[in-house]
């Protein structure tokens, strides 16, 4: 097939003035640990051009003609699936989504079978959401279409950090030099260890906060020996709020109290609930930020979730720009 | 490789005046009238027309940038994808006469991708095309309303504009491969 011509009238593509002009090289979205700064740019300055095409009357492109990408989730959700097929759609991708639940798996069908089934009915991308973590590290050996990791397990939640990241840009300009608090369980959050990753990169400093049983053991550690020095942990919440400039929440599993970490709901919500008195010790326009669903009363106070700082909604839609972004980004071509 | 410069900055600088009146006089003045500059060099000179025009008629016309990238027809060829840049176009374009804008037309593909994103956007009146350089070869039944430049080239040279918003400098240069060496990248 014949190539557009550039405005060079050359046959190359065109890589002209964007800030960042960086070679691509994912043919797989898993974690942000192996993007570079520049990719990640890349991915913003991407999902601009997307949030162009969501603001038309008709928010399609025909793109992704021809292409088809398969969502398969094995834990629930709404947002980041709805995201990534919506995403899918206005490109004009074709979309299949998989809910485990309802499918071969409850007759015994293992993972790399449905992988295999999957690639056989021709994906060309797989965003897959799994309980375990590395579980699409694992679908990357089995098959040949490009994986998208929509959160696996504890590990990674990439596309969340990048909207996380592309949320925060569009209202401070950038990430250099901020203070980030992420608040709540840190454990269990795949969201906060993509955005560890995604979020110093970009040159911002993090504060981890939470009940010491809710902090992964071996933080310090893992911190020290990933040389991340722009991450710090902080048990009072009071402590990580002074001079932000964005405080996200996370999501408290209810279920963590019966497993004993945590003594009580009451003494969460006392020590750790995001309220407008506690607010006021951020900047003066800190964002609000929480990946979603949201336990309304627990990690953060009604009034602060949907308060003038909040810019909760806002995520959910930036998430189909970037999500868009990574279609784009990674489909088709001969790069395999 | 040799390299040798066929339009001068006083040349182009001529070529946009003329094609600011020719287009002045199609449309019968510049009202209703979008310039929409193709990312990158397009864009500036859709600027200078538009500036051209605004002395001739006193009329500010809107000028707005267009993307093809999610537009075109070799995506799944490319191992590289071209970083897709905002599509601006100020004002709505149904029934507006839209004068899409770019550097050099050469096989048309970019352009019937152009068309396709304007008609995306709305539906214009018309659409006319105006290009600094027509340098022959087109691979679609599609043609030019105003050209700054025509200069038949071969399909292994290549033709270079340079801008001076953009590059620093204006002026248009061909590219002619030493003999032997093939430069065809398609």
């Amino acid at each position: 097939m014949k190539t557009i011509e550039t405005s060079a009238g050359t046959a190359t593509p065109d890589t002209l003035p964007l800030a960042s002009t960086a070679v691509w090289q994912h043919n797989h979205v898993l974690d942000l640990d192996d993007f570079t700064r520049e990719e990640i740019e890349l991915v913003l300055e991407t999902a601009d051009a997307m949030a162009e095409v969501l603001t038309r009357e008709v928010k399609k492109v025909p793109t992704l003609r021809g292409k088809t990408v398969v969502t398969l989730f094995y834990e629930p959700s709404t947002r980041t699936r709805a995201s990534f097929e919506l995403a899918a759609k206005n490109l004009s991708a074709d979309t299949v989504s998989i809910d485990a639940s309802k499918s071969s798996v409850v007759k015994g069908e293992s993972l790399t079978d449905s992988l295999r089934t999957i690639q056989a009915l021709g994906a060309d991308i797989i965003v897959m959401r799994h309980s375990q973590s590395g579980a699409p590290y694992l679908a990357v050996k089995e098959v040949n279409s490009s994986i998208i990791n929509a959160g696996d397990g504890w590990h990674a939640h990439p596309s969340q950090a990048l909207l996380d990241i592309y949320t925060i840009r569009s209202h401070l300009g950038k990430l250099e030099n901020l203070k980030i608090a992420i608040i709540g369980d840190i454990m269990h959050s795949r969201v906060a260890r993509s955005n560890m990753w995604g979020m110093t990169k970009m040159g911002a400093k993090l504060a981890l906060c939470g009940p010491t049983t809710l902090l992964p053991r071996g933080l310090d550690a893992f911190i020290e020996c990933c040389q991340l020095p722009n991450i710090i942990v902080e048990n009072r919440i009071e402590t990580a709020l002074e001079n932000a400039d964005v405080v996200m929440l996370l999501r408290l599993q209810l279920e963590r109290q019966q497993s004993g970490l945590l003594p009580s709901l009451r003494e969460y919500i006392e020590q750790y609930q995001l309220t407008a008195e506690r607010l006021s010790l951020a900047k003066a326009h800190a964002l609000v930020m929480h990946p979603g669903p949201i336990n309304e009363g627990i990690e953060v106070s009604p009034d602060i979730a949907h308060g003038a700082q909040s810019v909760i909604e806002e995520q959910v839609a930036n998430g189909v720009a970037i999500r868009m972004a990574l279609l784009y980004l990674i489909a088709g071509g001969k790069n395999k | 490789m040799s390299e040798r410069t066929l339009v001068s900055a006083e040349d182009m600088q001529r070529a946009l005046v003329r094609v600011a009146h020719e287009i002045v006089e199609r449309n019968k003045g510049a009202r209703d009238l979008i310039l929409v500059g193709m990312q990158t060099r397009g864009v500036p000179i859709a600027k200078r027309l538009a500036a051209t025009i605004q002395s001739l008629e006193n009329i500010s016309v809107p000028v707005g940038s267009l993307d093809i990238s999610l537009y075109r027809d070799d995506l799944s060829s490319l191992s590289l994808k071209p970083a897709v840049h905002r599509t601006d176009i100020p004002v709505d374009v149904t029934d507006k006469q839209i004068v899409l804008v770019d550097d050099v037309f050469y096989t048309g593909r970019s352009i019937r991708a152009a068309m396709d994103a304007l008609i995306d956007l709305g539906r214009p009146q018309s659409i006319q095309l105006a290009v600094l350089v027509d340098r022959g070869h087109r691979e679609l039944p599609i043609r030019a309303d105003y050209v700054g430049k025509n200069i038949p080239t071969a399909k292994n040279e290549e033709i270079k504009v340079e801008i001076k918003e953009v590059d620093g400098e204006d002026k248009v240069v061909i590219v002619t491969p030493d003999k032997g060496v093939s430069n065809e990248n398609d």
